[in-house]
């Protein structure tokens, strides 16, 4: 008797919970739908952009003047060794 | 010149340290807010990168046309510059769309046309760089088709329809903008115009460094 029990129990889990989990859940995408505004979820804040743009600009800058300090440094010291090795 | 370079690089690396100040101090833009203040540094870049480029192509035409070698250290300079000062633009001109466009980049002729120069310098250094004998006259030559690009940036805005501000908004900034504006764009321009020149004197030793070997070598 109990053995038949679990059987109808077993039974009904099978057959009748998947509709009603099916029931809980949202429907599927059946299509992508484009919009024109980005949600405000994900915009990225201003200030972000803002202090990435000055940083990238400081950063480049920099990087540059140190890039010819660095060169005209060397080609100098190579043009005195060479003005020195000609005399 | 070459003893104004140094102090040059000082004033305007000062004036850039103090800009932040400034422009924190002049008011939103009504519709952008906030992001429109990449605008102080993405302006000046932009516009010394047409700068550069008019330079290159003037120097390289005087090379080609009046056969002094000078100048191509001069056409060498502006073109790594160009190169920097359109990184800066490349850059910052995105940073800003993102918020005030939604999108990243947008295929309109300002931008294209800004990226095509911007490729044009990068093979022009490259060709300079890994092209051997004759590169110089070829170089000479891709500067001055650099150069013809520099008007039709400019007035794309005007011609075309375009999601980039026109160029009528400059002249009409209100003081409280404006200010902060020249005030950038006198400090990059002070520094575009040392690092030219302190590039263009890198170039010209390296040219007489060249001239030494080979004169040892002769001997």
């Amino acid at each position: 008797m109990s053995f038949l029990r679990i059987l109808l129990v077993l039974a009904a889990l099978a057959f009748g919970a998947p509709p009603a989990i099916a029931a809980q859940q949202p429907p599927p995408q059946s299509e992508f739908v484009p919009v024109d505004e980005i949600p405000p979820g994900e915009q990225i804040p201003a200030i972000n952009l803002v202090a990435a743009a000055y940083g990238f600009v400081w950063v480049v800058l920099l990087g540059y003047v140190w890039s010819i300090a660095r060169r005209l440094q060397k080609v100098e010291a190579e043009l005195v060794d060479l003005e020195s090795r000609k005399r | 010149m070459k003893h104004l370079t140094t102090p040059f690089i000082g004033i305007s690396a000062a004036m850039l340290a103090v800009a932040p100040w400034i422009i924190n101090a002049a008011p939103y833009e009504s519709t952008m807010g906030l992001v429109q203040k990449v605008f102080y540094f993405h302006f000046p870049a932009a516009i010394l990168f047409l700068l550069a480029a008019t330079i290159c192509g003037v120097s390289s035409a005087i090379f080609l046309f009046g056969k002094r070698p000078n100048a191509d250290g001069w056409a060498i300079a502006a073109a790594e510059l160009g190169l920097v000062f359109g990184s800066l633009t490349l850059v910052t001109g995105p940073l800003w769309a993102r918020k005030a466009w939604g999108v990243w980049w947008v295929w309109d002729p300002r931008l294209t046309s800004s990226l095509l120069l911007w490729m044009i310098f990068s093979a022009y250094l490259l060709l300079r760089k890994y092209g051997g004998p004759g590169s110089d006259k070829l170089g000479a030559g891709m500067a001055l088709f650099g150069m013809a690009n520099v008007p039709f940036i400019y007035v794309s805005v005007n011609v075309w329809r375009t999601l980039h501000p026109q160029t009528s908004v400059v002249p009409t900034l209100p003081a409280d903008m404006g200010i902060p504006l020249w005030f950038c764009f006198a400090a990059m321009t002070m520094l575009f115009l040392s690092l030219l020149s302190l590039r263009a004197r890198l170039e010209h030793q390296r040219a007489r460094v060249e001239a030494l070997y080979l004169a040892e070598d002769e001997a």
